[in-house]
């Protein structure tokens, strides 16, 4: 029964990491970027709702009203001001771009907020729980993560698969030269694309500040977690992502169980494996 | 009239700058006869902080393979430093040798599940492969686990009784290192292995095509790379005295600064990396009271340069004026007109 | 005034040259070919005309109006829809999603869904298979629903034929017609010069970036299209 709970943590707290993973996938599958800065845009976002929390007073999940639009918005301009000149066939500036980003994020609200550690109250979901048997519960607060993290990425599918929107982000993927001749702005469609990948990565910021304390410093260690669901679950798909996101969260809780040390050392030893047996992932979709 | 053309690799700069590094060698060698112990300190930091950045760019700059990871060898070889020096009681500059091999070492296994990722997904894998060494040495309970461990006196005594001996050797150490890198470099740029380089960087499946072959390459670069981050770490640590995983495996100090100096500098060439040292340290004095805001002015200088000059300052300097300090490209000039500005011809096409 | 209209139109691939001055003019509704050997420039005028390669924006002008330097998705909103060489339909998109995509750029007209399966009734019955499941011909179906549904005034088509079975071939060009009788205009390059010869208002011929003949299929002698087209 103790195993049955340790998993089941831990499959939990991969939505988690699915909800970290889904943006820095949806902008790599759109226009083969990858954001180094995706992990402090995720921390920027958690400190976002602590400003919204402080200066209103509401319960953190209220603060996503803000801060969602807010990080929408961050992203589009992002994309249209800095990341579309990044653009191009060399593999160099986008990264050396991203990852200068990262830097510039991560001391800027070093300079801000300070080193100290910040947590969003959350008051009695923090502690709520929901029996399951003798030894089986679960908290409400995983739970919810879980279930906003199935949610977002079935909208985030439909939203590919279903709308015109997604229609041109898929085309946009396969041959932006081409979309382009029938009406598809791709500099547009790129902004948006990021701004939705902030906008998923807000709602996984603030989730995680009322999981986890969090400072300046924590947003490399995101974004490791979201390429490593990424990688798991195979480039291209977001249930697969989901699921990588799950192996990855049941093997730090099963590393943590064994030895409390071992807890992130495990989920990064479970990622390298998979890559040696199966480069491609567990469930790949994209070519690339 | 084909053959009164001539190819060669020095020009009028090159042999200025051969007499001008010359100087400079001179006047380093002679560094110790009038600077103090923070003077040195300082001077070893800049040496290998140029090691680490030759080594990067050799890495990104001409084989494509942008790590982010680096500093999993700088921290493995001060790991191995220690451990050799205290757990098995080796002398300090032979263990400091060793530890460099070690970190080259590890780097093959390593580069053989890394070398699985491409592009930016290298680039973050390597991260990762850093984050779990960093983690496994926290768990080495003999090596001090989270926390670390300090040098014993005895190992530090071990190097030179006094602390001028043990400054001026670390000194001689870093200079050695620094300059090593850039010789080792610079010719190695210009063997076989060096135009195979600057074909896969050009393009991997031309160069795959004309039958070199980019695996063995790459191998041979990634460990390099990592034998250099190793003796750095080495040296590092041995001068600091003490070492934690944090501050061994610390991306921050041993990846994203030399990114900055590279990118700055000016990616794929050597004087690139020579010029982003020279001012990332004048940066440093500059805003060394700014805090935070030393590291976010230098990472948009970096994006700064990423986007509006893409070859860094030393491309900026540097092209315009025809200049380049080390001859790794082959230049066509023709015979009977010396003087005229050379054309640079493409390297491929040399010997 | 005409349709479309180039004047000293040149274009470059980086600091190559592929047209050198290129002078033409297609009136609203007719059908104009473009025939030339290998590497002549056609599939580049074409490109240049869509926007896909930029020019001075006088170079072009398409009903009167200067769009020499406008994006692609500009030019199509205007009414300038590419069927590109090779298809280059998007494969993780279903045959219905390509032709989706196509009219997604707004613009009204008679061209919809079911009249594109009325058009290519082989498609009608693979609409939810991925484009890369269908057969070379059906593809072409695809690219060319696809630029139609953005109801163009002026279609060009890069060498419809490529690849393709005579019997194929014949199949797509008997949608011509009907497109025509909607008041497209169109544009095609065709390499078979019969082909080109027997569809055409107008033929215009290029050898290395510039137009060598022009004319009306029946003004023209066989003797001087092949010097127009090989220039010997
Ligand atoms: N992307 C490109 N980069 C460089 N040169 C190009 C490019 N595309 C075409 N060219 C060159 O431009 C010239 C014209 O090419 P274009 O494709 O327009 O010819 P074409 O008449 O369409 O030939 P084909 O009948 O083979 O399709 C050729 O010499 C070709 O090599
Ligand atoms: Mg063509």
């Amino acid at each position: 029964m103790a195993w049955t709970n340790i998993i089941l943590q831990g499959a939990l707290l991969g939505g988690l990491y699915a909800l970290f993973a889904a943006g820095l996938s949806l902008m790599f599958g759109v226009m083969r970027l990858v954001n180094i800065a995706h992990g402090d845009l995720i921390v920027l976002a958690a400190y976002c709702a602590l400003m919204v929390v402080q200066a209103t007073g509401v319960h953190p999940l209220l603060s996503l009203v803000a801060v969602v639009p807010l990080m929408f918005a961050l992203g589009y301009a992002l994309q249209r001001g800095l990341l579309n000149f990044t653009l191009g066939h060399e593999i160099l500036p986008p990264l050396l771009v991203t990852f200068g980003l990262s830097v510039i994020i991560q001391n800027a609200l070093l300079e801000g907020f300070s080193a100290d550690s910040r947590r969003l109250q959350a008051g009695a979901l923090e502690t709520a729980s929901l029996r399951l048997g003798d030894q089986l519960a679960i908290g409400w607060l995983p739970a919810i993560v879980f279930l906003a993290a199935a949610v977002i990425i079935a909208l985030l599918e439909v939203l590919l698969y279903r709308t015109p929107l997604g229609r041109a982000f898929r085309a946009t993927s396969d041959d932006a030269d081409t979309a382009q001749l029938y009406g598809v702005g791709i500099r547009h469609v790129f902004a948006l694309a990021t701004a939705l990948a902030l906008a998923v990565a807000s709602v996984a910021g603030v989730l995680l500040a009322i999981r986890t304390n969090f400072d300046p410093s924590i947003g490399p260690a995101r974004l490791l977690y979201a390429f490593e669901a990424v990688i798991i679950g195979g480039l291209g798909s977001l249930w697969g992502t989901l699921a990588g996101g799950v192996i990855l969260g049941v093997a730090q809780s099963v590393g943590g169980a064994l030895d409390p040390g071992w807890d992130i050392l495990a989920g990064h030893l479970a990622f390298l494996l998979v890559l040696v047996i199966r480069p491609r992932g567990l469930f790949p979709k994209l070519v690339d | 009239m084909a053959a009164a053309w001539r190819i060669e690799r020095s020009t009028a700069a090159s042999r200025a700058a051969l007499f001008a590094v010359a100087l400079a060698f001179a006047a380093l060698l002679a560094l110790p006869a009038r600077g103090d112990s923070g003077d040195l300190r300082l001077a070893v930091e800049i040496c290998y902080s140029l090691a680490l950045a030759q080594a990067w760019n050799l890495l990104a700059g001409y084989t494509g393979l942008v790590s982010v990871g680096q500093q999993a060898y700088v921290g493995l070889g001060g790991y191995a430093f220690f451990a050799l020096t205290v757990l098995a009681g080796m002398p300090p500059l032979p263990s400091l040798a060793l530890a460099g091999l070690v970190a080259a070492a590890l780097a093959l296994p390593t580069a053989f599940v890394v070398f699985r990722l491409h592009g930016a997904y290298f680039a973050i894998g390597t991260w990762v492969v850093a984050e779990v060494f960093r983690l496994l040495l926290a768990q080495m309970r003999p090596l001090g686990g989270g926390t670390g461990m300090s040098l014993p006196v005895a190992v530090v005594r071990d190097l030179a009784q006094s602390r001028g001996a043990r400054d001026l050797i670390t000194y001689y150490l870093g200079l050695g290192l620094g300059l090593g890198t850039v010789l080792l470099v610079f010719f190695w740029l210009r063997s076989r292995q060096g135009l195979a380089l600057t074909a896969i960087r050009d393009s991997e499946t031309a160069a795959a095509s004309v039958g070199i072959d980019n695996r063995r390459t790459k191998f041979a670069v990634y460990a390099i790379a990592a034998g250099i981050a190793g003796l750095t770490g080495a040296l590092a640590f041995l001068e600091k005295l003490r070492i934690s995983p944090d501050a061994a495996f610390s991306v921050g100090d041993w990846t994203a600064n030399v990114i900055f100096i590279v990118v700055i500098g000016g990616i794929g060439s050597i004087e690139g990396p020579i010029l982003g040292t020279i001012v990332f340290f004048a940066l440093r004095a500059l805003l060394a009271d700014y805090g935070a805001w030393y590291l976010i002015t230098l990472g948009a200088l970096a994006v700064a340069v990423m986007l509006l000059a893409p070859q860094g300052l030393w491309g900026v300097v540097a092209r315009p004026l025809g200049l380049q300090f080390f001859p790794v490209q082959r230049r066509l000039r023709p015979l009977n007109s010396p003087q005229t500005a050379p054309e640079a011809a493409s390297p491929g096409r040399g010997d | 005034m005409s349709l479309l209209e180039t004047s000293g139109l040149a274009a470059f691939y980086g600091d190559f040259q592929a047209l050198y001055g290129v002078d033409l003019h297609i009136e609203e509704g007719e059908a104009v070919a473009i025939i030339g050997a290998n590497g002549a420039g056609k599939s580049t005028l074409l490109r240049a005309i869509a926007g896909q390669l930029r020019a001075p924006a006088e170079h072009v002008r398409f009903a009167g109006m200067p769009i020499g330097s406008l994006a692609p998705s500009r030019i199509v909103r205007l009414g300038v829809a590419l069927v590109p060489e090779g298809r280059r339909l998007f494969s993780s998109l279903t045959v219905e999603e390509n032709l989706q995509l196509g009219g997604q750029c707004g613009r009204r007209g008679p061209w919809t869904l079911d009249r594109i399966y009325r058009l290519f009734p082989m498609l009608a019955g693979r609409r939810r298979r991925p484009s890369t499941a269908l057969s070379g011909g059906e593809q072409q179906m695809v690219a060319i629903g696809r630029a139609l549904m953005a109801n163009p005034r002026l279609l060009l088509c890069d060498e419809i034929s490529l690849g393709l079975a005579p019997i194929v071939i014949r199949d797509i060009y008997a949608a011509l017609p009907g497109i025509r009788a909607e008041g497209t205009t169109v544009l095609i390059v065709e390499q078979d010069t019969s082909r080109a010869l027997g569809m055409a208002d107008r033929v215009y011929c290029l050898q290395e970036g510039r137009v060598t003949l022009e004319g009306a299929p029946a003004e023209l002698s066989r003797e001087r299209i092949r010097l127009a087209y090989f220039g010997v």
